[in-house]
């Protein structure tokens, strides 16, 4: 089979998989609601609870579920093709670490930061993100031209370390209920409350997932390692510095929206590659659709199991997705 | 919620706050090496005798303490009181999480007021041989039953068992000046993200809040959920269709113009009953999540919500 019919297969499935997600989820809840109430234009919109609940509670969060998940999975495919390492995820390189503690220091600093409907704490968790991003770059930068993998690796742990310690020391000196809401969100959470947060992430996210479309075949050449990228082409400097911008900007905005969501980073990635191998013309694509769909489901499922409680869906992409990875990863190997 | 307030359901979470904690006593002890902080044996009290020397590390019995008139004996309080007044310039002695054993020790409490949940803070002062008084949160009740419980222990039932049935006889106004009326389904919301709808925490079944409502005259919307704290989406609260919402802000004031942008939050919300027709109040006080005497004075404004005094 060519390359390019697979393509369109692998984007045909997954796009469909994700679209079925995008267009069901909406439809389930905790709450049972009329759609033909929830669409009747003789009831006005202000007196309207289906169509409330449909398009106020279920349809932001849905949407916010698609875009993080598409971004995560899809950063966590160019962060191990990036770094080499099958267990990197979007949140190696302290730039979740970063979105943390400025999320952190909202939550706790009595300063409003809210702004044309977005709160305080998307904003200065997205300030977080951008300079942690920068200090990764100036370190993994300064003494040479181009990225050190390893030296970015090693800067990235040590930075996220450095943050997890001040967010912890933020964290003790605050008051018990900044606490909790700082623990709530380290969990992450869709509740994203409107569109406005979305619609402020969006893009962002639009941005990398533009860079994200040139990176697949130079990414095929990087993960043989940077000389062989070299000898073939690839302006492996150029490559780097895009594929390690545009990643950290999709975690960034990702993160921002909906605090640190789990595990998709990295096992969906992987997931993906166990279905449609290594190229990573597919496995892009492929992960950013995969991930969209697996955590609108996991959205569903945390709207409802607890309902009417709804639990934060960092602590179901684990669950949900951990056993299906492992029976995936053992049907498939053996 | 503040201190007291989500004490049990956070009990999990301190877990991971060990590391932090395990730091920190560490840096205490080496701190205070070498300095002695054992109390001297002739500073113990006589079991029985009215305890003089008093350290509270919980809010609530700290008001409590001061209603029945031992405010005098109080030496030491947590690093979340403010009230009364008189507790500002007190030392401070940590809080739920970091409880201070040297500190406490070093300013020879004959009692010392903790926390149900912080059972090695209590061994070491048990070990002291320093008598303690263990709080437990629980409902309305428990209030006036706190405070009877520690009328004796500082020589002070007479004023202990007034201020309770004071206390317990404003509840009753309450409830009598609300019996028979209808009841409005009510949501108590005491956490969100400021200025959105996000990260709703309201009251479930449990506890003093939701005692609240109910002597108040309303019908908790989460009331079948038993616990004290529910996480919500506006979903549910779209579909539970409140009549009635309090909206509990405490820690700070806000500026008329907080207000306003707190109180427009809800117009995201237009079909709930509640926002529809204007009934969302905005409550804020650290009286309304403090389970101490100052109950009485929020549930009567919680009950002014609900059931609308005409006034002249």
């Amino acid at each position: 089979m060519s390359l390019r019919r697979r393509m369109l297969i692998t984007v045909a499935v997954f796009g469909l998989i994700a679209v079925a997600a995008l267009v069901l989820a909406p439809l389930v809840g905790s709450a049972p609601i009329s759609l033909r109430r929830a669409f009747d234009p003789s009831v006005p919109f202000a007196d309207n609870a289906d169509a409330q609940i449909l398009f106020v509670s279920r349809l932001p969060r849905t949407l916010a579920a698609a875009l993080v998940g598409a971004a995560l999975a899809a950063a966590g495919v160019v962060f191990q093709a990036l770094l080499r390492n099958p267990l990197a995820t979007p949140f190696t390189l302290g730039v979740s670490a970063g979105a943390a503690l400025g999320a952190i220091l909202a939550i706790t600093l009595p300063v409003s930061l809210a702004f044309a409907g977005v709160g305080a704490v998307p904003i200065a968790s997205f300030a977080g993100a951008l300079g942690a991003v920068a200090m990764v770059y100036v370190l993994s930068t300064i003494r040479r031209r181009g990225m050190s993998t390893s030296v970015l690796l090693l800067a990235g742990i040590t930075l996220n370390a450095f943050f997890s310690a001040l967010i912890l020391f933020v964290q003790y000196m605050a008051d018990f209920s900044q606490t909790m809401r700082t623990v709530r969100w380290l969990m992450g959470d869709l509740d994203v409350g409107s569109y406005a947060p979305i619609l402020a992430a969006l893009p962002f996210t639009l941005l990398a997932f533009a860079v994200f479309a040139c990176l697949p075949r130079s990414l095929n050449l990087l993960t043989l390692g940077s000389d062989a990228a070299a000898a073939r082409g690839v302006d492996v400097v150029r490559t780097q510095r895009l594929a390690f911008f545009s990643a950290s900007l999709a975690t960034g905005a990702a993160v921002s929206l909906a605090g640190p969501v789990g595990f998709i980073g990295i096992i969906v990635p992987h997931l993906v590659r166990l279905l449609v191998g290594s190229d990573h013309r597919l496995v892009l694509p492929a992960s950013a659709l995969f991930g969209a769909a697996f955590l609108v489901i996991c959205d569903v499922a945390a709207r409802t199991l607890i309902a009417p409680m709804v639990l934060p869906v960092g602590i179901l992409t684990a669950l949900i997705g951990g056993p299906f990875f492992l029976w995936l990863l053992i049907h498939k190997t053996s | 919620m503040r201190h007291d307030a989500l004490a049990a359901a956070g009990a999990a979470r301190h877990r991971r706050m060990g590391i932090a904690i395990a730091c920190a006593a560490l840096g205490a002890a080496l701190a205070s090496c070498g300095q002695q902080a054992v109390p001297s044996a002739e500073a113990q009290p006589r079991a029985g005798a009215p305890a003089k020397r008093i350290v509270s590390i919980v809010p609530a019995v700290t008001e409590m303490l001061f209603a029945i008139g031992a405010g005098p004996g109080v030496v030491a309080v947590s690093s979340f009181d403010n009230w009364p007044p008189e507790v500002r310039s007190l030392t401070r002695v940590g809080a739920l999480l970091d409880p201070d054993i040297e500190r406490t020790l070093r300013l020879h409490p004959d009692m010392v007021v903790v926390y149900g949940t912080q059972s090695e803070f209590e061994t070491k002062l048990t070990r002291a041989g320093i008598r303690t008084f263990p709080y437990v949160l629980g409902g309305l009740d428990n209030l006036m039953a706190t405070i009877r419980r520690l009328g004796p222990l500082v020589g002070r039932s007479a004023e202990a068992g007034q201020v309770a049935d004071a206390l317990q006889a404003r509840f009753d106004a309450i409830r009598a000046r609300v019996a028979g009326k209808r009841r409005p389904r009510t949501l108590l919301v005491f956490g969100r993200e400021p200025g959105t709808l996000r990260a709703i925490d309201a009251s479930g079944g449990v506890g003093f809040l939701s005692d609240i409502v109910a002597l108040s005259g309303g019908d908790n919307v989460f009331g079948s959920e038993k616990r004290e704290a529910v996480r919500v989406g506006t979903e549910s609260i779209l579909a539970a269709a409140p009549e009635v919402i309090i909206d509990i802000h405490y820690g700070r004031t806000l500026s008329p113009k907080e207000i306003d942008r707190e109180r427009a939050a809800w117009k995201t919300l237009p079909a709930v009953p509640a926002v529809r027709t204007g009934r969302v109040a905005l409550l804020v006080g650290d009286e309304f999540v403090v389970p101490g005497p100052r109950l009485a004075a929020a549930a009567e404004a919680i009950a002014d919500v609900i059931h609308p005094v005409r006034r002249r």
